[in-house]
């Protein structure tokens, strides 16, 4: 396993150590010691680094020490940094390669444009023996720059394969249960998860997470360890509600970890972040609403035949049901103009409504908790324009409390 | 002990040499221009001649490589030495004129005599340093050669003050100046403003390879080769043979034929070779063809299919999904409303019900999509559009979509067909 682990500069236990903690990583470890040698390095994370001062001041300090670092003037340009980087590298020059490593390197794309240019020549440009590893999941062919740059090397890192992400996730086993126990439990977590997600970070946070639920059976005795089938159906139906919630973040991992503790009675539905958006809205907040949806998602020319008591016929031919890119629910929510979403509110509601305040003060209210959009200029006072921001299902819900059967009014149903 | 020690010698030699950290002693294939160059400057820095030159060629032709060499072999001579300055900019590094003067300022070590003097303009500024470059009794101030790297990057200054006055002072022989220019740009005149234009010599030297392949197979084989000077004789006649007999071998001749004919450059040809270096270690000391070959598969791997090997399942589908609305809609941006839909369609015609994913989590696949930029907004789309009707576009071709689907590991066989099926 540690066979392309080999390296004169190093000694047999340091290699080993750092092959264990890269299991099914040997090969690249392998290329980048042997590319690389000593190893005298500063690390850049470029999400951290919002202004290039950061950067500049991050390599300085790692290589020269603080005073250099404090060399640099105020908003430093690309030209200063090397400047003192020169001067500092003529009083200690390096004995080894020095290194940058730059993580998310794709962020470099979005700064000045010869940051980038000027990086992969940094040891040009500073004539000193340094090299920049840049780390990214982007591919190399979206960072090169238009007239060209010095290219780098490219080293790729082959995603792990499923036997692989087993064989690393098996590593974390809790020191009280056996491998084999804790091999199945991956088996079955990878059965659920991987054909959505294939992310190490992902998968280690699920498993650690769902593990004592996991147990849960051994601990109260009714399952012996290798009964794996009865601990498939014990978990199963929480692992795909795992994926429903902690895995879209819906909730945080501390309340999932709290609901794994509660009784199953006690535990009851748990509330995601989007069940949040289901305010309490009054009454004809809820219309308003419904009738906003309608406005969006029908085109104007079949209000007639909605809202109308005697309208004519429209019926959809079978052209128009193929054509299904027609239909509005693929296309988005259109802008109406604030007339048309009175006309369908005035009778879509069952009682008489009078054109208060209230009710504009209401569309308003809408519009701040972005169940409604506006879309119309800020200087057309007298004729806004609105988009119906909620999904089909947000909808229905919402029809549903006040007894209104918003299908029979969508054009895209019918 | 001894080969160890030969062996360390060779990777520190060789990679010297394709890390460009140190210069070639001789140039190959490029005399007329080495020549060219030398004369040029040599006059400039004994009879105070001024010239202004561009050095012209593709990326890694070895450009700089040139200007080094001869600046090297002229400060052999003692004149030179005494007499001549030197400023090097780059257009990456001085990005406006203002920084560009400050770095002239500082590289003629006239920082103290400027002090804090304020100039109407910088051509007077210029003049003021050119001045303060007389030195004693002479009438005329030493030769300052002014290199520009990346100098097509100069001529995007606001109204190229630095070139006009730069090739103003060279025309009209104020001072004696010499200005190089490097640039990758082919079409950098065009670059040019008129009257920047007219006050340069429209002199321009030219890299542009005309190798064939013997002589690009020669070139790797003196790339790869120990120079008479290696201490241990024995070593390197043992390992100039070795090379000999890689060049011979047909494999390698085929993989050293693909890297001619995508390009002929040094810089393409120093990468393969370090790579290929890169396996050799003190248990294997010599160059097998394995590692060309090995090396040069690293060099034409395409990271786009490597990206789409690492896909899960459920987005690999979607990308399907966008590759039938691309086909039928012929290339029309689409939403994740669309490309679930899509998928549905396929799911439906499916008894098995292994996919059924909520939307919730077909979006978290499609927003990985994103991150990784294989599908790209459509510009022009504002923030107010929800994100699941938001317009994208995919980045990827159909021939990419379905070479990755023959490599994609244990890829099941209902995908692999309905990726081929002619209509969704």
């Amino acid at each position: 396993m540690t066979a392309l682990l080999q390296h004169p500069g190093y000694d047999e236990e340091r290699l080993k150590g750092v092959a264990e903690k890269l299991p099914c990583r040997e090969v690249q470890a392998g290329m980048l010691l042997s590319l690389m040698g000593q190893l005298s390095h500063a690390t850049v994370s470029c999400v951290e680094c919002v202004s290039i001062a950061l950067l500049f001041e991050q390599v300085l300090l790692s290589f020269f020490g603080c005073d250099a670092a404090s060399l640099l003037p105020r908003s430093p340009s690309l030209s200063d940094f090397v400047r003192v980087y020169r001067q500092q590298c003529s009083q200690s020059p390096a004995k080894q390669t020095r290194y940058i490593v730059m993580e998310k390197a794709e962020l470099l794309r979005d700064t000045d444009a010869s940051l980038l240019s000027a990086l992969l020549r940094l040891q040009e440009l500073v004539e000193d023996n340094v090299t920049v590893i840049l780390l990214s999941e982007i591919a190399w062919d979206k960072f090169r720059p238009n007239t060209g740059c010095f290219e780098p090397l490219l080293l790729h890192f082959p995603d792990y394969s499923k036997s692989e992400l087993q064989q690393i996730l098996s590593q974390n086993v809790h020191p009280s249960y056996s491998a084999g126990f804790y091999s199945a439990y991956i088996n079955i977590l990878l059965g659920v998860f991987y054909s959505v997600c294939r992310d190490l970070r992902e998968l280690r946070h699920l498993a650690a997470l769902n593990f004592s639920k996991f147990c849960e059976p051994l601990a109260e005795g009714k399952v012996k360890e290798t009964d794996t089938h009865k601990l498939w159906k014990h978990i199963e139906p929480h692992l795909k509600k795992a994926m429903q919630t902690v895995y879209l973040r819906e909730v945080s991992s501390l309340q999932w970890e709290q609901m794994q503790q509660m009784e199953e009675e006690e535990a009851g539905a748990l509330r995601g972040l989007s069940a949040h958006t289901h305010v309490e809205l009054p009454y004809y907040s809820k219309f308003l609403l419904i009738a906003a949806y309608l406005a969006s998602y029908n085109p104007a020319r079949t209000d007639k035949r909605f809202f109308l008591k005697h309208h004519g016929k429209i019926r959809k031919t079978n052209f128009l049901k193929k054509n299904e890119k027609t239909s509005n629910h693929l296309l988005g929510p259109k802008p109406f103009p604030l007339d048309r979403l009175l006309a369908i509110f005035y009778s879509v509601v069952d009682s008489r409504v009078a054109p208060t305040a209230s009710i504009f003060s209401q569309i308003s209210s809408l519009v701040t908790l972005q169940l409604l959009a506006q879309v119309s200029h800020d200087d057309q006072l007298d004729a806004p324009k609105y988009k119906c921001a909620v999904s089909l299902d947000f909808i229905c819900a919402i029809a549903r409390t006040v007894n209104f059967d918003i299908v029979k009014y969508l054009y895209d149903f019918l | 002990v001894k080969l160890t020690i030969g062996f360390t010698q060779v990777q520190q030699i060789l990679r010297e040499r394709f890390c460009e950290r140190r210069l070639p002693d001789r140039l190959e294939g490029v005399e007329a221009q080495y020549k060219h160059l030398l004369e040029l400057l040599r006059r400039t820095a004994i009879h105070g001649e001024s010239n202004s030159v561009l050095i012209v060629g593709p990326r890694g032709a070895g450009k700089t490589t040139l200007l080094q060499c001869v600046l090297r072999d002229l400060q052999k001579e003692e004149k030179v030495q005494k007499n001549l300055l030197q400023v090097h900019l780059n257009g990456l590094l001085q990005t406006d004129d203002r920084i560009a003067l400050k770095e002239i300022t500082r590289q003629l070590h006239l920082e103290n005599v400027v002090g804090d003097k304020v100039f109407g303009s910088f051509a007077e500024n210029l003049a003021f340093l050119l001045e303060a470059l007389k030195k004693g009794n002479r009438s005329s101030s030493c030769p300052v050669l002014f290199v520009l790297d990346e100098f097509d990057l100069f001529a995007h200054h606001k109204n190229q003050t630095l070139l006009y006055n730069l090739f103003d002072v060279s025309q009209s022989a104020q001072a004696p100046i010499a200005v190089v220019g490097v640039t990758c740009r082919l079409d950098v005149l065009e670059l040019l403003e008129k009257r920047v234009k007219s006050r340069f010599s429209h002199r321009q030297i030219h890299l542009l390879s005309s190798l064939n392949f013997t002589q690009y197979l020669e070139r790797v084989w003196t790339q790869l080769s120990l120079p008479d000077s290696f201490p241990d004789k024995k070593f390197a006649q043992e390992w100039n043979a070795g090379v000999k007999t890689l060049c011979e071998d047909k494999s390698v001749e085929e993989v050293l034929q693909r890297h001619f004919n995508s390009s002929k450059d040094f810089r393409s040809l120093h990468m393969l070779l370090m790579l290929c270096l890169s396996r050799v270690s003190v248990a294997k000391p010599t160059i097998k063809p394995a590692d060309l070959l090995e090396a040069s598969r690293m060099c034409f791997a395409d990271t786009t299919a490597n990206m789409l090997h690492g896909l899960s399942i459920l987005e690999l589908c979607l990308v399907i999904a966008m590759k039938h609305l691309n086909d039928v809609y012929e290339g029309e941006p689409f939403n994740l409303q669309m490309v679930h839909n899509e998928f549905k369609k396929f799911l439906h015609r499916k008894s098995n019900s292994m996919y059924n994913f909520e939307q919730p989590v077909v979006m978290k696949a499609f927003e990985h999509l994103q991150q990784l930029e294989l599908i790209r907004p459509v510009d022009g789309s504002s923030a107010k559009v929800q994100r699941e009707y938001q317009l994208m576009r995919l980045t990827l071709d159909h021939s990419q979509i379905m070479e990755a689907l023959q490599k994609y590991p244990q890829c099941p066989t209902d995908i692999k067909q309905w990726a081929m099926s002619a209509f969704g």
